[in-house]
């Protein structure tokens, strides 16, 4: 977090509004020339629970949560089941501002709802105000909503006095408010807003905190998406008509965008009875010719095992998306991991072949999940994007120009009938739909009505028009030519050669290494590392499988010594340079964290300076490191 | 024009046209019910005038799953319990496809019985033909969902504690809107009724009594049966869900006791199928979804123009 920076954080309870206010508040800040990233925490519950979104807020381009934060809105949790000291979770009605003060900057503001919560109720908490030189505004803002509208404009009265401290113009959220809400309540929300404002400007020492939101502009018009937005139109954009699902956090998501869509756009959804059948009528509809996508997070993954097998071996294009949360079993479901990419590496009986990208941003996720169709369907073969709680869930501003491509709906290497009558049959005129001998391993298919193109799929091994076989060499041939479309896939990309990202500069001494989600994070810690006078560059990781084992292995070869970072408790993407390199541990440490929120910038200066650099303890156990092979 | 110009062509059809030119040697044991199955399919396929490349099977894991090997059409055979669910897509995408799932009575009334119980609720336009030999056939002879009460095996030495399932009563609380059983040692109404179920607009669920001679020996070979349909001594209307119910009741108990029963069970010609309710609320496109893609005039939308202004 530099001086210029506002971030802000929004506390409160699970249904007291907080995921829309700050979307609100973000997207003004963005059409009002900054750049904002969002960050979700909260719990696994309808009502109540202590939850927050943070916002941050700069001139600059921005690629993560930021370091703690400087700007505490606590609405508190107006659903608190139980307020009782002796409760197992504590007095949650008090949580929201209670349990954020440890994070907050030093010159930091709280603002209260004093209507709500009471600070005699927080330990030493004047003493920590003092201590840490924090600014704190005690206001009614359940009154003033009451007054003018309803309880739950409280919100508003707690953006705007966030306004009026942090000197943002009052019509840039006015105005994000006239498209946002509906007439009747508009209007109401208004004067809870003006009353809020005007009474903090006149009553309250605004002037006293350094905190800020600073003034910019974009040079391009920006779009405030999400993760899981941008998987959702990527598969618009490549044709896709057709999803099935079953709801589960944090997938749900991309879930809904696309069945909200479908509809009007001429295509199908399916909620369906479990995750097999999920991935088993993808497999239907695409088997049929529609592009189609399935997708979960991990325990719902877990069903998709099957059908992903069954993919591969009778090679019909399928994209899945996978979320992943932190496991095992149903684990912490609205907390972000990376734990289960070995999981949908290798996951289903047999050699595993099959595609996967794991998106580091928002524009990446559209760009990978885009390369994801085109790859399922030419190569006939399951892809994959793998992403999590994180990615899918927080809103950054992202170039409108992005989207800006055309639509895509080529069904890959599928023949028409015309085409059908010159390829070769077997004696029952069923079409060689698996044929030995191909160029690239693809062997094009036909489609179910076709004319002259029937064949057997099966997920049994079997002979060029599907009959089911053990021969030997016919295994060998067919196995063979399925793994080669791994080594065209991996010639594609490498020629196009775009999706993992390198920064920093090229002869840097220190390497750091991560995937999928992580990217910006790291980043941004590294530009930190070298601003304090380090040397080091970042490689972000998107293509899983194939692996780009020359990119890596360079990467590598080009530092003294990298540190690995990722959101596991047993550094499986480390082991997986190792096994796809062959060797490197003995240069990779790891840095890991697995306590259910994502990296910040700050834990990586930190585990690179003291546990890494100095070889000490780290303070405490946010985070893990995990020396190299040999110490 | 269709991309799929074996949809809906009508033509004079043998029942041979299903036998593919190269057959292979069946892996089923002399004098199994699984070549009653077979036969009866290609003979409702030639009386229906299917062309082979309309027809879509689907199977699943087991002797039964391989229907689609020893039948010319287009063919899935999938994993072990889930026909249903690939089938019911690909009837989505393209409806104009004649879609038939098969799998025997551990892979729809075991393994896939949640799939079973959610595409009977669900009604789509397909028909699913059940197996039933009430036994593991494959796997050498273990104790089925549908095996009688102290049915002694391998795996259930001391005689099966459960209860077998009653297929028909659950097929007909779950939804399923024509139910009918056949034996495969009585071709002729195996034919027609499955000729029936195709027709029909819906889920259509057959039971299909296939005797294993290797696995089951001690069961009947599902001889002598009688028609329900035909018999005057069982009185029922197969319209009405009530009577319906009680005949099935009263035909799943008569099977352990040596009577085989078999017909039409339920028939529900009013109800719509999945398909026409989803299309009834706007879920699903009038034309095929498949055919979209092979149509150059057709343009397709894109998230720039359609969803990026709220985002902005």
């Amino acid at each position: 977090m530099t001086d210029h920076e506002l971030i802000w954080r929004i506390a409160g309870g699970s249904g007291d509004g907080i995921a829309s206010t700050s979307q609100n508040f973000a997207k003004a800040l963005m059409r009002a020339g900054l750049h904002v990233f969002t960050h979700r925490h909260y719990p696994s519950r309808i009502r109540g629970g202590h939850t927050y979104t943070e916002v941050r807020v700069s001139a600059d381009p921005i690629q993560s949560r930021g370091d703690g934060y400087n700007f505490l809105l606590a609405l508190g949790d107006s659903f608190a089941r139980n307020p009782s000291e002796g409760a197992y979770y504590g007095n949650e009605e008090i949580k929201p501002l209670s349990e954020n003060l440890d994070e907050l900057a030093e010159g930091g503001v709280i603002v209260y709802d004093s209507g709500l919560l009471d600070t005699s109720e927080i330990e030493d908490f004047d003493e920590r105000v003092e201590e840490n030189n924090w600014h704190v505004y005690d206001i009614d803002l359940r009154s003033m909503a009451r007054e003018h509208g309803r309880e739950v404009m409280r919100n508003t009265a707690g953006v705007a006095v966030t306004c009026a401290i942090a000197d943002i113009e009052p019509d840039v959220i006015k105005s994000l408010m006239s498209d946002a809400m509906p007439e009747k309540i508009l209007e109401p929300n208004f004067e809870v807003f003006d009353d809020a404002y005007e009474t903090v400007k006149s009553e309250y020492d605004v002037d006293a905190p350094e905190v800020s939101a600073p003034t910019g502009e974009h040079d391009e018009e920006q779009v405030l998406i999400s993760g899981s937005d941008a998987i959702a139109y990527a598969a618009i954009d490549e044709g896709c008509r057709f999803i099935s699902g079953y709801p589960m956090t944090p997938w749900t998501e991309v879930f809904v965008i696309m069945s909200q869509n479908l509809p009007e756009l001429g295509g199908i959804s399916e909620q369906v009875e479990d995750e097999i059948a999920a991935a088993a009528l993808a497999m239907g509809a695409s088997h049929a010719g529609v592009k189609a996508m399935s997708g979960s997070s991990g325990g719902g993954f877990s069903l998709m095992s099957e059908p992903l097998g069954l993919a591969e071996i009778t090679e019909t294009p399928i994209v899945l998306v996978e979320a992943m949360r932190a496991g095992p079993s149903t684990g912490m479901p609205t907390k972000p991991e990376q734990s289960d990419m070995e999981h949908v590496l290798y996951t289903s009986q047999g050699d595993s072949h099959r595609i996967v990208f794991a998106p580091g941003t928002a524009a990446e996720a559209y760009d990978q999940t885009r390369k994801a169709f085109q790859i399922a369907y030419e190569y006939q073969i399951p892809s994959i994007v793998l992403y999590d709680q994180k990615l899918g869930g927080e809103l950054s501003n992202v170039p409108a120009s992005v989207f800006d491509e055309e639509p895509n709906a080529d069904l890959g290497s599928v023949l028409s009938e015309a085409e059908l009558e010159e390829a070769p049959h077997d004696d029952s005129g069923k079409y060689q739909r698996y044929q030995h001998d191909t160029e690239n391993g693809v062997s094009p298919r036909s489609l179910p009505g076709q004319k002259g193109g029937r064949y057997l799929a099966t997920g049994n091994e079997h002979m060029p028009a599907g009959h089911i076989s053990e021969d030997p060499d016919n295994r060998i041939a067919q196995m063979n030519r399925r793994m080669q479309k791994v080594e065209s896939i991996r010639e594609e990309l490498d020629e196009d050669g775009e999706f993992n990202t390198v920064y920093g500069p090229e002869d840097a001494d220190y390497g750091l290494v991560t995937f999928g989600s992580q990217q910006g994070t790291v980043e941004e810690a590294a530009a930190e590392l070298n601003e304090k006078g380090h040397s080091v560059k970042v490689l972000g990781v998107s293509e899983l499988m194939p692996f780009p084992k020359e990119q890596v292995k360079s990467f590598l070869d080009s530092v003294d010594e990298a540190l690995v970072v990722e959101m596991t408790a047993s550094a499986q993407f480390r082991g997986l340079v190792q096994k796809e390199l062959g060797g490197y541990g003995d240069k990779m440490s790891s840095l890991l964290k697995y306590n259910g929120n994502p990296f910040e910038p700050l834990d990586i200066v930190e585990g690179f300076e003291t546990a890494l650099l100095e070889g000490e303890a780290l303070p405490d156990n946010r985070t893990k490191f995990v020396p190299k092979v040999g110490e | 024009m269709s991309a799929f110009s074996a949809i809906g062509e009508e033509t004079e059809k043998d029942q041979n046209e299903f036998t593919p030119g190269l057959e292979p040697q069946p892996t089923w044991c002399p004098g199994c019910g699984d070549f009653g199955v077979l036969k009866a399919l290609k003979g409702a396929a030639a009386e229906l005038g299917l062309s082979p490349d309309e027809m879509m099977v689907m199977t699943g894991i087991g002797c039964s799953g391989k229907l689609n090997s020893y039948f010319n059409s287009y063919g899935f055979h999938t994993i072990h319990g889930r026909s249903l669910p690939i089938a019911r897509a690909a009837k989505l995408a393209n409806p104009g496809l004649t879609v038939v799932a098969a799998g025997g009575d551990g892979d729809g009334y075991g393994i896939g019985g949640n799939h079973f119980m959610h595409t009977a609720r669900e009604n789509h336009d397909i028909t699913y033909i059940v197996f039933n030999n009430e036994i593991f056939g494959l796997t050498k002879g273990q104790t089925s969902p549908t095996s009688p009460k102290g049915h002694k095996s391998k795996t259930q030495p001391h005689g099966s504690a459960k209860t077998p399932l009653r297929p028909l009563s659950l097929s007909l609380n779950a939804g399923a809107s024509y139910i009918a059983r056949t034996a495969a040692v009585n071709p002729n109404q195996a034919k027609e009724i499955i000729v029936e179920a195709i027709e029909h607009d819906g889920f259509s669920h057959v039971d299909f009594l296939t005797q294993c001679p290797t696995w089951n020996k001690d069961a009947r070979q599902y001889v002598p049966y009688i028609d329900i349909n035909e018999s005057d001594d069982y009185e029922f209307d197969n319209t009405n869900r009530a009577e319906a119910s009680e005949m099935m009741f009263e035909t799943e108990n008569a099977l352990h006791e040596g009577t085989v029963l078999t017909g039409r069970y339920y028939v529900d010609s009013d109800r719509p199928s999945y398909q026409q309710e989803k299309k009834q609320i706007g879920e699903m496109p009038e034309e095929p979804l498949a055919e979209r893609y092979f149509d150059d005039s057709y343009e397709w939308e894109r998230s720039y123009d359609k969803f990026l202004d709220k985002h902005k």
